[in-house]
């Protein structure tokens, strides 16, 4: 790109700043409105001590932060063993997996909460009415981002040999995922996790239509009376995030693509399974 | 035998996990749109050729489709900007990790974004009002059709970065600069090498944008607290209150009309993906 003009540079630079001003405007007017006096003008901080402050949006932080972590270990448990299962003794099940956990791309939240009706009656009777439950649903809804992370990160590495080898030196199964494989993929397991906190603390679809009052429910709630604390729990939710995303995409340095992107991308299973990523 | 079924075992806990709260949802979608109380009946479906669903679905095709093709447009000209630019830059990435937040978990905090900003009281709101003198916020267009284009406008381009940058990443420098050594001058290599290799690509991430608009629900429904003038929040409307039309099992036509478009879609969208990956891989 060093032959690039004069004008050239400058259509660069005028679009440049035209994306970024749609795109950071908003989340700057989120920042001013939150923080502005509605009262008596000036500036306060009462919105943002709310979310400690008020005692319903604070339950609902720790509730969907409960979520996150209950939702990234269960994940993992049921995700991980699988798919190492799936390429050592049971290559023949690889299309099923994937076709599952790529499904919820497909099947969109919202249907999903429309027939989870039944299912959450049994849920109900047999776990309680606790918004902890959804962690099931939660779970089938960052399969496709898990996946991809984790799929990746075992494309990269020699699974057969590793597992043969301990194996041979007496380990168990037990041993061989949990000391020998789950360390050399461990920027799969955390791309996996992290982009599976994104999602819950997200979800909105869910929750809201099967009446839990996870934090997304939450914000909308108070918005109806107090805009200014939802748009200080709407901007701490997008810096979490993004922050999030961020750590993810410099510790997964020098890979020429990130896991979250890469994971984030819902392409087809041709495309993303074959070839080992550089 | 023995050692198949030995081998599948293992697997059982994760698809459970699948059947319970994936596949049955679904199926049960499919199947109450077609059986009231266990009793086969079309009046459900039907009742998607009703007034209100048939403007439902008509604005939800007009919401998804501009937004695609804008996001498409907008999102395939950052998309070259970010490519443009060192691939080892903290900005670039940071820029990256924006997206995805934007694209993909912003929901909710999109819709208050929206209000923060173009709301009555939102700051370029008042803004304009002291500077120019207009009502932005005017007539509430922002809780409209209209206002639903802008904030989805929000989430389309961020996506069509994620989706597209691989696409742009695989054109490889070798090619233009064959084209370049063979006397193709800059519009000629665009013209005739990048725009048909990247094309499928386009149009199959345009799909995916459609799509992704079509079944959004969480920035609608917090933006648009009544009335229901897309069919998420016609879905919406026919889940909390089980009478709407004098109805009951609507939502689960409504849900299946959702299945049908999102997959008739994303069929599409593999198809033509699996022509892209042919070159760019």
């Amino acid at each position: 790109m060093n032959r690039t003009s004069l004008g050239g540079k400058l259509l660069r630079g005028v679009l440049w700043v035209a994306f970024g001003l749609f795109f950071l405007f908003p989340l700057y007017a989120m920042a001013d409105f939150s923080t502005r006096n509605l009262l008596k003008g000036g500036r306060t901080l009462q919105a943002w001590k709310n979310l400690v402050q008020d005692d319903a949006l604070y339950q609902a932080i720790v509730i969907s932060l409960l979520l996150a972590v209950f939702t990234v270990v269960l994940m993992l448990v049921i995700l991980v063993p699988t798919m190492i299962w799936v390429r050592l003794r049971a290559p023949w099940a690889k299309g099923v997996i994937e076709f599952l956990c790529l499904l919820p791309l497909t099947i969109p939240a919202l249907v999903i909460v429309v027939g989870l009706r039944n299912v959450y009656l049994w849920v109900a009777y047999f776990l309680g009415e606790s918004a902890l439950t959804l962690t099931f649903v939660y779970v089938v809804l960052v399969l496709p981002f898990a996946y991809r992370a984790l799929d990746g990160a075992l494309s990269a590495i020699d699974l057969k040999t590793l597992s043969e080898a301990a194996r041979s030196l007496g380990a168990g199964w037990f041993a061989t995922i949990a000391r020998v494989v789950v360390p050399n993929i461990w920027s799969g397991i955390l791309s996996a996790a992290f982009i599976s906190i994104a999602v819950v603390l997200g979800e909105y679809t869910i929750a809201s239509l099967s009446g839990f009052q996870t934090l997304q429910v939450q914000i909308v709630l108070i918005g109806k009376a107090d805009g200014p604390t939802s748009v200080a729990a709407s901007l701490a939710v997008l810096v979490f995030g993004f922050v999030l995303l961020l750590v993810l995409a410099l510790l997964t340095r020098g890979r020429r693509r990130t896991g979250a992107i890469d994971a984030a991308v819902p392409a087809p299973t041709t495309a993303t399974q074959s070839g080992v990523p550089t | 035998m023995g050692r198949r079924i030995r081998d599948t075992l293992p697997l059982l806990p994760f698809l459970a996990l699948v059947t319970i709260f994936l596949i049955v949802p679904t199926v049960t979608v499919i199947f109450s749109a077609f059986f009231a109380d266990g009793v086969f009946s079309l009046e459900r479906i039907t009742a998607l050729f009703s007034d209100t669903a048939l403007a439902a679905l008509w604005k939800s095709v007009l919401l998804s489709g501009s937004t695609a093709i804008i996001g498409a447009v907008l999102g395939a000209v950052l998309a070259w900007l970010i490519v443009s630019s060192p691939p080892t830059s903290v900005v670039r990435r940071a820029v990256i990790s924006l997206c995805s937040v934007l694209a993909q978990f912003g929901g909710v905090a999109l819709a208050f974004a929206f209000l923060a900003t173009i709301g009555l009281n939102g700051v370029l709101t008042l803004w304009v009002q002291q500077v120019f003198g207009w009502n932005l916020a005017g007539s509430g267009w922002l809780y409209s059709l209209t206002g639903l284009i802008v904030v989805y406008t929000y989430f389309q381009i961020p996506l069509m970065v994620i989706v597209f940058v691989p696409a742009l990443e695989g054109l490889r420098e070798q090619w233009r600069e064959a084209a370049v050594s063979l006397g193709a001058s800059r519009v000629q290599y665009f013209r005739e090498v990048a725009a048909p290799l990247l094309t499928p690509a386009f149009l199959g991430s345009a799909l995916l944008l459609f799509a992704n608009a079509f079944a959004a629900y969480a920035t609608a429904a917090a933006l648009v607290s009544q009335g229901s003038p897309i069919l998420p929040l016609l879905i919406r409307a026919a889940l909390t209150s089980e009478v709407v039309l004098g109805q009951s099992g609507f939502a689960y036509a409504l849900a299946l009309e959702m299945i049908v478009v999102v997959a008739v879609v994303m069929v599409a969208y593999n198809l033509l993906v699996r022509r892209t990956a042919r070159w760019l891989k």
